[in-house]
């Protein structure tokens, strides 16, 4: 069986010459906001990545500028959506997010920090549980189904309003025991493919996968914008493509596999900046 | 079904009245396209600048820039989409530049054709190779 | 109208008499080609934006047809000339009859 994976992965990662590295570019956003989309890896990943890149060092020049300019990024188009919900009431209790918070840009930072332990709930959380936690708790509205429409857009506008800023979540204390369940997840070999995240996203970034390139599967640009669906997609979203992909039975957006699984993947990238909503294949 | 000479010749002659009508819900080739926009006339080469990638992505999102220097407008044809229209962009009196971005989708690797008909009443085409990648996992 | 449809367009506050600037639009749209079917089978009926325009104080700027080879969420560049101050004005066309339309007021100086 072990050579038989061996030799299903040579035929999934030929590789092509220098083509799928990833290329030696800079992100500005808007002419003025400076995107870290390569820095040294966090100690947490010493022993296997010297550096971690941002998936925008791995797609092609037209896809990169898409997102240097807000007006160019549609993903912003969801933003401004989410930017009426912000300040639009709904709930029993006659308050919008606006009405505790005031402006969205009073947010900067907080989707770096995601996902986090929560004390009062005593696990940790991804951002949009904790907005659906506003939701329901403060607001007496419905919680929004996870990863869908208005979920996925106030996550990528409460993105935006962080893009620059370092992700930097927290992965010891009482989240660690979660960390650690994510990492176990990330290294283990699922499906009929017996593929882990790893065989693609740490032992081949820059090869080739049949015609696209193999990122480092980082998610410091989630939600992203993909061209295949030209909609805002959420990293659980991601992550269960790329389980199924493996032909293996998938988690569910907002499982506790998947919230362990993002604090794990979201901690790979910790130096990279906030980049979401980003742009990608 | 048997074919009787009767039915033959009903057949013969059903198929002629089908040729004759005008192509109605036909879908219109890139030539047609391309005849229907010149009215026949000749098309040569000159005064206008398609750019598109070499390599797209994703077909779905694939961005186009056509530009020249004296068109009135300029018809844009991807040659092997279903439907190979695309766009035409018609130059007002207060359009700075004979030049345009728009994105487009290509059903798979083809050629985008640009064709322009300048002021002097003459066409010119441009054209371009677009390859589209089928990608990896897709997720 | 078609659901969520949000019109952006980007024009500089201020030119000088006689400048050229660029102009960039993006309406929210799903541009449905009337290619693809329903989980059912059945053919997603075609529901586009089949025209725009973009006009200054009266003028054309530009005036283009789209079919539905054009992506979702439509966007354009172009260049206008801006001989004086006033207003662009930009609409969009939909299949279903629905017209959008923003406009941009423009200063000289």
């Amino acid at each position: 069986m072990r050579k038989l994976t061996g030799a299903i992965l040579a035929t999934l990662l030929t590789t092509p010459v220098a083509f799928a590295d990833p290329v030696d570019d800079t992100l500005v956003l808007n002419e003025e906001t400076e995107i870290v989309t390569r820095t040294a890896a966090p100690d947490h990943l010493s022993d296997s990545l010297d550096e971690v890149m941002s998936g925008w060092l791995f797609r092609g020049k037209e896809t990169r500028a898409m997102q240097a300019d807000d007006f160019d990024n549609p993903g912003m188009i969801f933003v401004e959506q989410a930017m009426d919900s912000w300040n639009a009431v709904d709930g029993s209790e006659g308050k919008s997010c606006a009405s505790c918070h005031d402006g969205l840009e009073t947010m900067a930072g907080v989707k770096a920090t995601y996902p986090k332990w929560d004390e009062a709930a005593g696990k940790v959380q991804t951002l949009q549980m904790q907005v659906n936690e506003c939701r329901t708790e403060r607001m007496g509205a419905e919680a929004w189904p996870y990863d869908k429409g208005n979920a996925i857009n106030m996550e990528a506008a409460l993105s935006s309003v962080s893009r620059g800023l370092p992700v930097n979540v927290a992965i010891d204390g009482p989240a660690k025991e979660t960390w650690e369940q994510g990492k176990d997840m990330y290294y283990t070999r699922t499906g009929q493919l017996e593929l882990s995240c790893a065989n693609c996203h740490e032992d081949n970034y820059g090869n080739m996968i049949r015609a696209d390139h193999l990122s480092q599967g980082q998610i410091n640009g989630f939600p992203v914008y993909r061209l295949k669906n030209t909609k805002l997609n959420g990293s659980h979203s991601r992550f269960k493509g790329c389980i199924r992909d493996t032909r293996a039975e998938t988690y569910k957006p907002g499982s506790p596999e998947f919230i362990a699984l993002e604090l794990y993947v979201t901690s790979r990238g910790n130096g990279l900046s906030v980049e979401g909503p980003s742009i990608r294949n | 079904m048997e074919l009787t000479r009767r039915s033959a010749i009903l057949l013969g002659a059903s198929a002629i009245f089908v040729a004759g009508l005008p192509k109605i819900g036909a879908a219109a080739t890139g030539d047609d396209l391309i005849a229907e926009f010149t009215g026949g006339a000749e098309v040569g080469e000159g005064d206008l600048k398609l750019v598109a990638p070499e390599i797209a992505e994703n077909g779905n999102t694939v961005p186009i820039e056509v530009s020249s220097g004296s068109a009135a407008e300029i018809l844009v044809l991807a040659m092997g989409n279903p439907t190979p229209s695309v766009a035409t962009f018609k130059f007002g009196k207060l359009a700075a530049s004979r030049a345009a971005s728009t994105r487009i989708r290509l059903a798979g690797t083809q050629d985008v054709v640009a064709i322009a008909k300048l002021e002097d009443g003459s066409f010119v085409k441009a054209s371009s190779t677009v390859k589209v990648t089928i990608g990896g996992c897709g997720g | 109208m078609a659901s969520g449809v949000k019109p952006r367009v980007k024009v500089p506050k201020s030119a000088a008499a006689g400048e050229a600037i660029t102009i960039k639009t993006l309406i929210s749209h799903k541009m449905e080609s009337g290619q693809r079917k329903d989980s059912d089978g059945n053919i997603i009926p075609r529901s586009i934006i089949n025209r725009f325009t973009c006009d200054f104080n009266g003028e054309n700027v530009v005036d283009v047809e789209l079919a539905p080879a054009i992506s979702t969420n439509p966007y354009f560049e172009f260049e206008a000339l801006v001989p004086e101050a006033g207003e662009f004005k930009f609409t969009w066309y939909d299949d279903d009859g629905s017209v959008y339309e923003t406009s941009k007021k423009i200063a000289i100086g």
